[in-house]
């Protein structure tokens, strides 16, 4: 027999198993903190919140009177900010992913431009409703409306799309290319046949979740100058508008208790919203993904 | 070497040289490819087989540092010429991978595949291409009730055989093949082999593979490449039997590679 080099020290042992008792209980901790926290805000919400939620609040327009005030404009134009925002920002986040992917040279300029993106999905949404009301608001003069608001999320979530297509086209194995290119298949004819429906699921779990984030935005909106109060439905992508987390954020700036409360219903109904749109967006990527 | 300005050719290479990047690649490949024949390209890896079966369909220049010089020459007609479309030859010249790489799609819209980019929507003409093709594959029996199930659902040789018939539902005179089998168990193989066979009488097949004894089963003449050249063409016959080349006899007889 050797003679054994690890000596069993009683001692030693202990404190080893003692750090990683200490471990498990810092990193439940850590997670604790944060459920949390969310926990008491949604308890908050909901308790404070429920009262005021019936069917009234969802038809009826902003009132002086809390007992009144509903979110039927800020629906309304949530619904027309995002009819201009999906078409546009998937369009153009689409366009830009398969031509970064499929046409651009890889050279350095490519790569400078593909950097470029994926930082702009970390700028803050602000400084692209200042973008927004500078462009859109006056030099096109598109004045205060769900057209300027639109195009102003559009550019918001445009970077977040571009990425997600990027990377749902780049998981695409070279070896399908190869299979339609030795057949005959012209480069537009690839793009239509199998990169786009294999990118699809990954290119629309993407948007959703992007879009999601569209849809609790405020502070770029609260720049082009949404307004919270409206009493009548939009008729036209230029009239002005209100959304549902500006809603909110009037009503809870307001110093009746009331509208605290008014402001909490109105934050079920956009959770709810965002918890339906991440779903679906699971849904999508779960059952639609290709595997190769 | 004689008898072979009588026979008709399919492809002739003149003096071809290829590099990726610096890397030389190619060096002054000649060869007389004949029509309707199996045409087996041996040699270990890294010799330039690979390349070189990518050069005759053009799928090489899907490699963005690829430089060509000399002389492709497709049924008499140079494929580099500008006046000839990539996108036609591919349709004549048809191409299997080392890999089955059938489409996330049905068995059906597999082989409907090349016919439908090439325009054809006619139910009743896609229906016959791939029945046709299924059956000159030898997969027919085995998937013909389940045309619309996904081609993921097939085994590999199954898969492989998939591919043989995308590749013949376009109609081409040419089926290139890029060690076909290296992926599949051996009864698969033997399928494979056996459909090689049959295929030959309508197509010209040039094959490349790694397994000697694959090329000496099934090939007419054989192309023995190294560091990029072509050390030997011949009758696989002669070849195997009595080789011209000393490196030739050393690889067939498993000396290297």
């Amino acid at each position: 027999m050797k003679e054994k080099r690890i000596v069993i020290n009683e001692n030693k042992t202990n404190r080893r198993v003692a750090y990683n008792k200490i471990g498990r209980v810092l990193f439940f901790l850590s997670t604790a903190f944060g459920m949390i926290v969310l926990a008491t805000l949604l308890i908050r919400i909901f308790t404070q919140g429920i009262g005021y939620l019936n069917w009234n609040f969802l038809t009826n327009y902003a009132s002086r009177r809390p007992e009144d005030a509903g979110i039927k404009a800020a629906i309304a134009g949530t619904v027309w900010v995002m009819g201009i925002t999906i078409p546009v920002s998937l369009i153009l986040g689409v366009g830009t992913a398969i031509y970064l992917e499929e046409y651009a040279p890889r050279n350095r300029l490519t790569r400078f431009i593909e950097l470029n993106i994926s930082n702009l999905a970390g700028v803050p949404s602000v400084v692209f409703g200042l973008l927004g009301l500078t462009v859109f608001v006056r030099f096109f003069a598109m004045g205060r409306s769900i057209l300027a608001g639109g195009l102003t999320m559009s550019l918001l979530i445009l970077p977040i799309i571009v990425v997600a297509a990027k990377e749902a086209i780049r998981s695409i194995p070279q070896e399908q290319y190869e299979a339609a290119y030795a057949m005959g298949a012209t480069k537009w004819q690839i793009i239509r046949t199998v990169v786009l429906p294999a990118a699809t699921p990954g290119i629309l779990t993407g948007a959703i979740l992007s879009l999601s984030r569209a849809v609790g935005e405020t502070a770029s909106l609260l720049m082009i100058g949404a307004m919270a109060f409206i009493a009548y439905l939009p008729d036209s992508i230029y009239s002005s508008f209100t959304v549902l987390p500006i809603q909110i954020f009037n009503w809870a700036g307001r110093p009746q208790a009331a509208f605290q409360a008014v402001a909490a219903a109105g934050s079920i109904v956009l959770l709810v919203i965002l918890i339906l749109m991440n779903s679906l967006a699971i849904v999508i990527r779960n059952k639609y993904t290709k595997r190769y | 070497m004689k008898n072979q300005e009588s026979e008709k050719l399919i492809y002739s290479v003149k003096d071809f040289n290829l590099w990726y990047g610096d890397t030389h690649a190619l060096k002054d490949i000649s060869l007389d490819i004949p029509h309707k024949q199996v045409t087996a390209i041996i040699g270990p890896s890294g010799c330039g087989k690979s390349t070189f079966i990518k050069t005759l369909n053009r799928m090489v220049e899907l490699v963005p540092s690829v430089k060509m010089k000399g002389d492709i020459n497709y049924k008499e007609s140079n494929i580099f010429d500008s006046k000839s479309s990539v996108e036609t030859l591919r349709t004549e010249v048809g191409m299997v991978f080392q890999k089955p790489n059938p489409f996330p799609k049905s068995i059906y819209d597999n082989i409907a595949y090349g016919p439908r980019i090439h325009g054809i929507k006619n139910k009743t003409i896609l229906n016959e291409v791939v029945e046709k093709s299924l059956k000159g594959a030898a997969l027919w029996d085995e998937v013909k009730d389940r045309l619309n199930e996904n081609a993921f659902g097939l085994s590999g040789g199954q898969q492989q055989r998939l591919c043989i018939a995308r590749a013949l539902a376009v109609e081409p005179d040419v089926i290139l093949m890029d060690e076909p089998t290296s992926a599949l168990d051996p009864l698969s193989t033997a399928k494979v082999e056996d459909l090689i066979q049959e295929l030959k009488k309508d197509y010209s097949i040039i094959i490349v593979t790694h397994n000697m004894q694959q090329a000496a089963r099934i090939s007419d003449k054989t192309a023995f490449f190294l560091n990029g050249e072509v050390v030997e063409f011949d009758a696989t016959e002669k070849m195997y039997s009595n080789p011209n080349d000393k490196r030739t006899d050393d690889y067939i007889s498993g000396k290297f590679g």
